[in-house]
């Protein structure tokens, strides 16, 4: 709002100034959304182009006529279908392992009364302190022990707890009206119908939130699935692409298929992200109705 | 407070898989590593010898070691300043209602779903001196083609750009969420009062934004420093001449293509005590973070 010098604002002086901010306001952020989209949009175009139109100078940014045979060699000649399955498979297992567990610890955090309640919560809190790096070590060795390097298990069940889960499932359980758990016990619902006939459909904003954090984050895993699995067809997306952008096992780089390939691992999560998006603004806290 | 359910093993039964997990998987793992990180490997890890502290004396004193370190933190600040600064400077400039916001934040926040090794393969070819965007552009402005690869500090702004670049819309979507949170008669109160841009960013916003900037801290310090390890051996496997051998990246090769474990074990306590003090900092946030999505 603008201000004239004797302290009172200026309708005229104030609209014009405000007409300008929001025509420039626009114009940064029209800009902003291409310098954003720009790389993604650079591989889209490159990854249509045969190796030869890939490489020239200046670059060629028109869209050739090669896409079929790029994707399809990133899909098939590199195994990266392959492992889009194997990744698809852990983080649908992982992410909705997580939310179970979750609930369940949310439910008993919550609706119950037992001794050592405050000492078992921040035993699950306190995990966040204990990411994969500071635990890696060892926790190869536990895989080994239990038979399970190069297995799915060593990509999914030490995922299954959810510190983070715990802690949103709880904050939102204890911001449901009590008259409502009242209700339900006087119609004589037990805890688990409790859970599911009650908590899960109101809670659907946190568990559309922890699908879109904890599926981004299992599908994009790349450290742990690089120690712990060591078989081509057991691979992860993240790791076959590495593979794929070091020339793979042919060693020859293929620029075309290597953005092929880097777009196909990025859709998954960009799909899931994009399709639940709302419940994902919603459940960080940006939704327009707080 | 809650109406309680009667029972005394049911919330037990409840709690089990996340007990178990996280006994299991997060603290006997926790543990082994106090262990391990005292133990020598040798003959790549087929004996293990008793060697008290001696892992963290020798990873104090080696220059690699502190080189590695002194390259990561530095990374990290670069990483979490500009990124955090760059995004709070514009989504102070396009602070208003703006037209079609939930579209807007979609377009925007996208790329975080990208993941460090995604968005590494894409800019690796991006920084490509031969054929890569970013020499055409040098070329075209400055006649310049430099390569990025065997300059230490051009892999090292490499690494940077890449990382600022995949998280940049997701810290402006929450910026901008945090500023729509501010009363406008704190802006124009500064306004009136004849504050410049500055002195109101400085003395107004950034204070009534700390809890969005402690938040976004610790998501981009904990990105910084953990998941570009993916981006990091995509780019540059820690190269040239370790110049982005992060510590991240070290842990991984000492422990597991150099099989030496009790060194990487001392490692990953190092890092223990950066994480600490990180969620100190998130313990500090995440109350008031999760409250806004209750």
């Amino acid at each position: 709002m603008a201000v004239d010098v004797t302290g009172r604002v200026n309708p005229t002086r104030a609209r014009r100034k405000k007409a300008l901010g929001t025509a420039l306001v626009y114009t940064v952020l029209f800009l902003l959304l291409v310098i954003i989209a720009a790389p993604v949009v650079f591989a889209v175009i490159k990854s249509t182009q045969t190796s030869q139109q890939v490489l020239q100078y200046p670059p060629m940014l028109t869209f050739g006529k090669s896409a079929l045979a790029n994707f399809k060699a990133a899909l098939i000649d590199y195994g990266l279908g392959k492992n889009m399955l194997n990744s698809g498979l852990i983080a649908v297992i992982g992410s909705s392992g997580k939310i179970v567990t979750a609930l369940l610890g949310a439910l008993a955090f919550v609706y119950f009364e037992f001794p050592g309640k405050m000492l078992w919560f921040y035993f699950v809190l306190l995990t966040l302190m204990l990411p994969m790096p500071v635990i890696i070590v060892p926790l190869y060795n536990v895989m080994a022990k239990l038979r399970w390097v190069n297995t799915y298990y060593a990509l999914t069940v030490p995922y299954l707890a959810s510190a983070t889960g715990v802690f949103l499932f709880q904050q939102h359980f204890m911001s449901i009206p009590q008259s409502i758990v009242d209700a339900a016990r006087m119609d004589g619902v037990g805890p688990v119908g409790f859970l599911v006939k009650i908590l899960v459909p109101m809670s659907t904003n946190v568990i559309g939130a922890m699908v879109v954090i904890q599926f981004i984050y299992l599908w994009n895993e790349y450290l742990w699935p690089l120690i712990v699995i060591s078989e081509p067809a057991k691979q992860v997306v993240q790791v076959g692409l590495k593979i794929l952008s070091g020339g793979g096992a042919q060693g020859v780089q293929n620029w075309g298929v290597v953005m092929a390939g880097a777009l196909i691992v990025a859709v998954p999560p960009l799909v899931i992200l994009l399709v639940l998006h709302e419940y994902f603004m919603a459940g960080v806290g940006l939704s327009e109705e707080k | 407070m809650q109406a309680k359910f009667p029972g005394k093993l049911l919330p037990y039964i409840f709690l089990l898989p996340t007990i178990i997990i996280c006994g299991l998987f997060i603290y006997y793992p926790a543990a082994m590593t106090f262990r391990t990180s005292m133990y020598q490997s040798l003959f790549f890890g087929a004996r293990q010898r008793f060697v008290g502290i001696q892992n963290f004396t020798r990873l104090l004193t080696s220059p690699n070691y502190l080189r590695s370190m002194g390259i990561t933190l530095w990374f990290v600040f670069l990483v979490v300043a500009i990124g955090l600064s760059l995004s709070l400077l514009i989504a102070v400039l396009l602070n208003r209602k703006l037209h079609a916001a939930k579209a807007l934040r979609v377009a925007l926040v996208w790329p975080y779903a990208l993941s460090p090794a995604v968005a590494g393969t894409i800019w690796l070819f991006l920084f490509n001196p031969h054929s890569g965007l970013v020499n055409y552009l040098l070329d075209l402005l400055f006649s310049n083609k430099p390569d990025w690869f065997s300059h230490p500090t051009l892999a090292l702004t490499m690494l940077i750009v890449t990382s600022i670049w995949n998280n940049f819309g997701y810290n402006l979507v929450f910026f901008l969420a945090g500023l729509q949170n501010i009363s406008d008669s704190f802006m124009e109160a500064a306004e009136v009062d004849g504050a410049s841009f500055w002195r109101q960013l400085f003395h107004v916003t950034i204070p009534l934004l700390s809890p969005t900037i402690f938040f976004l801290l610790v998501i981009n310090i904990n990105y910084a420093f953990f998941d570009t390890v993916g981006m990091v051996d995509v780019m540059t496997k820690g190269g040239p001449a370790n110049a982005t051998n992060m510590l991240i990246y070290q842990l991984y090769k000492d422990g597991f293509q150099n099989f030496n474990s009790g060194l990487a074990a001392a490692q990953s306590l190092i890092l223990f005590v950066f994480v600490v003090g990180l969620t100190l900092l998130q313990f500090r946030t995440t109350g008031r973070m999760v409250h806004y999505g209750s």
